[in-house]
């Protein structure tokens, strides 16, 4: 699959996928996500309404939008860090009413952030360690009396850790102050660190923001071969359509709260919907 | 072993080396009497109040809470170590006075921890001040009520009160309302001292650079992420929290057991505030410089008591001296090109900006 994607940088980069669910998927897949008429209010204002989407097990999907559509309000509605008002989310068919954020990271779902959210003054392995929190364990006592199980265990975080930071050739900087990390090198630490929970739905809060093209085009190698090589589900915020046009298998657009379209790349871009959205109104029905 | 491993190796090597150094070289000036009196009697309390900062730089530096109450865990350890040791003595007639200093010690540090426990369940769900709210109330309770409170021995047993009349008669008190502890036997010595600062070194040096520690750095990094990642943000913070108590307990019980009597009025918001300047003042996260900075300022007023009226006025300019030091852009720039070699052996030697991918 990587290498497929190498050759073909210059069109799209993923093949038409063989189970895309945005706007239809094989019924007999278990989906990983499900939303069913999701939406919240904030004091009256209908921040998003109605939304429903479902991804499959291994699949990459988009969420685009202009500013201010609600798309980052649907991941902080998956990941709990909002109660919705209406509707229910489902991760793997069980409901998520009533979890709290750190229940949800249990369940599988793992997230980067839009303005970035590191553990600044801790290095950059230490940052992962926090994402193997409930991988790799052993109790306070363990830690405070090395206990031979505190030794292994750490040995344990450290190997997983430093695994986890290959995937960006990042463990050179392992002992680096996370904080002191260029920008796109926080970035990327942010999806190891997001990986590092062993996540089942992987949501990733425009991560290619601040990048330029090169790094952007690496990224998308590296989203594709994430999914492959952690057979996970990819849910993607990303405003450079052409990461979003390139690696994503299926696409949910998102305009006032609503959900405006969802398709295929192709499907996206001739919709009149999403270009009225983006570009506005024509005044003539020419061309 | 990576570098960071190393760096922080180096620093409890430090940590440790420093601590065990003026233990070794204060006892041979004790054994070659070449020490001052007032020196003398200064020592065990340096040591509980470097229990003190460490265990509060847990909960401020390490945890990132701001707590207020931090005198009352070691009046609450103070007060159950007089009683404990007074129970010890007259009704189970113990007569070993190592045992009953670490049974008392130890007694000190579960009754505080358990205070701590209270205070934290409703209040680490907090976020914001809340916490700096509640410690100061906490500690103001705590000196309200052991101000009222009358705790004797007769041969029975222990007995209890909040008035005076209710003691029995031929009562032994142990603590007696607004005088305090009294009748303490000073058991306390400077060895129980230097093991108990070894105790907390460890507790504090291991559980920040463990699995738990580091939740707890992550909590106070950015709450949300570690919410994210599956870090229970209340089961850390609350971890730091009692286990600040426990050793400031400890430190208490020590610091009482030191005197003959031990008065409510020892541990008042002024004690909290101090222990936090000795934090503050040393760094936040930074162990040694909590250890430094206690021992420092608790030896600075005595040997400004001469100046008597000046003294507080001294005390002051040298904080302020300190915080600009510490703490100004200016001053800090021109530190670090003064003593620049010297950090950067400490310092990574890489690249920062390698971090793009290959």
């Amino acid at each position: 699959m990587t290498q497929r994607i190498r050759h073909r940088s210059d069109t799209r980069m993923v093949p038409v996928p063989s189970h895309s669910i945005v706007p239809e998927r094989d019924v007999d897949q278990i989906p990983v996500l499900e939303t069913r008429h999701l939406g919240i209010d904030f004091g009256g204002l209908k921040a998003v309404d109605d939304f429903n989407l479902t991804i499959g097990r291994t699949e990459i999907a988009g969420l685009i939008g202009p500013n201010g559509a609600g798309k980052t309000t649907v991941f902080n509605m998956l990941t709990k860090v909002y109660e919705p008002t209406t509707g229910a989310v489902l991760i793997n068919g069980q409901d998520m009413k009533g979890l709290n954020i750190v229940q949800a990271s249990r369940l599988g779902i793992a997230r980067t952030f839009q303005n970035i959210r590191l553990f600044d003054k801790m290095t950059v392995e230490e940052n992962v360690r926090i994402g193997l929190h409930n991988q790799i364990r052993y109790d306070m006592l363990t830690g405070i009396l090395r206990l031979p199980r505190y030794w292994k265990q750490e040995k344990k975080q450290h190997e997983r850790a430093m695994e986890l930071l290959d995937i960006f050739h990042m463990q050179d900087l392992a002992d680096e102050e996370a904080g002191s990390l260029p920008y796109g090198a926080q970035r990327r630490l942010e999806i190891v660190r997001a990986l590092a929970t062993d996540p089942k739905l992987l949501l990733l809060d425009e991560p290619a923001a601040g990048m330029n093209p090169r790094e952007t085009e690496e990224l998308m190698e590296t989203i594709a071969r994430i999914r492959d090589r952690f057979q996970i589900a990819i849910l993607l915020i990303e405003h450079d359509m052409s990461l979003v046009m390139g690696v994503c298998e299926g696409i949910c657009v998102l305009n006032f709260g609503r959900i405006i379209a969802k398709g295929t790349a192709d499907e996206i871009q001739a919709n009149p919907a999403v270009i009225e959205a983006y570009l506005g109104k024509r005044k003539e029905a020419d061309a | 072993m990576t570098r960071a491993k190393r760096r922080r190796l180096i620093y409890n090597l430090i940590t440790f080396g420093l601590v065990i150094g003026a233990f070794l070289l204060l006892q041979n000036m004790i054994a070659a009497k070449s020490i001052s009196r007032s020196l003398r009697g200064q020592l065990v309390p340096i040591c509980a109040w470097i229990v003190m900062a460490v265990s509060l730089n847990l909960v401020i530096g390490f945890s990132g809470e701001l707590s207020l109450g931090h005198a009352g865990f070691m009046s609450v350890g103070a007060y159950t170590g007089a009683v404990v040791s007074g129970w010890l003595m007259n009704v189970c007639a113990l007569e070993d006075a190592t045992l009953r200093l670490v049974i008392s010690i130890v007694a000190g540090g579960l009754i505080a921890g358990l205070a701590g426990v209270l205070i934290g369940i409703p209040v680490l769900r907090l976020r914001g001040d809340y916490l700096a709210i509640v410690t100061l109330a906490f500690g103001e309770i705590i000196r309200n009520l052991v101000n009222v409170l009358y705790i004797g021995t007769t041969d029975t047993g222990l007995h209890f009160a909040f008035l005076n009349r209710q003691m029995p008669e031929g009562v032994t008190m142990l603590v007696d309302g607004a005088k305090g502890a009294v009748k303490i036997k000073p058991i306390a010595t400077f060895t129980a001292g230097f093991v108990l600062i070894l105790v907390t070194l460890i507790v504090v040096l291991n559980l920040v650079n463990s699995r738990a520690g580091r939740a707890i750095q992550a909590t106070r990094d950015n709450r949300i992420a570690a919410e994210s990642m599956g870090v229970s943000v209340t089961k850390y913070k609350m971890m730091a929290f009692v286990t600040a108590a426990v050793l400031a307990g400890m430190a208490g019980a020590l610091y009482g057991l030191n005197s003959s009597t031990v008065v409510p009025t020892q541990f008042t918001f002024n004690q909290s505030i101090n222990v936090l300047v000795f934090v503050v003042l040393g760094g936040l996260g930074n162990v040694l410089g909590s250890i430094i900075s206690a021992t420092f300022l608790t030896v600075l007023p005595e040997v400004l008591r001469e100046f008597a009226d000046y003294r507080m006025l001294v005390y002051a300019v040298v904080l302020i001296l300190v915080m600009i030091f510490t703490n100004n852009p200016t001053i800090r720039a021109l530190a670090d090109r003064l003593f620049g070699p010297v950090k950067a052996l400490f310092r990574s030697r890489k690249n920062v900006a390698g971090g793009e991918m290959q």
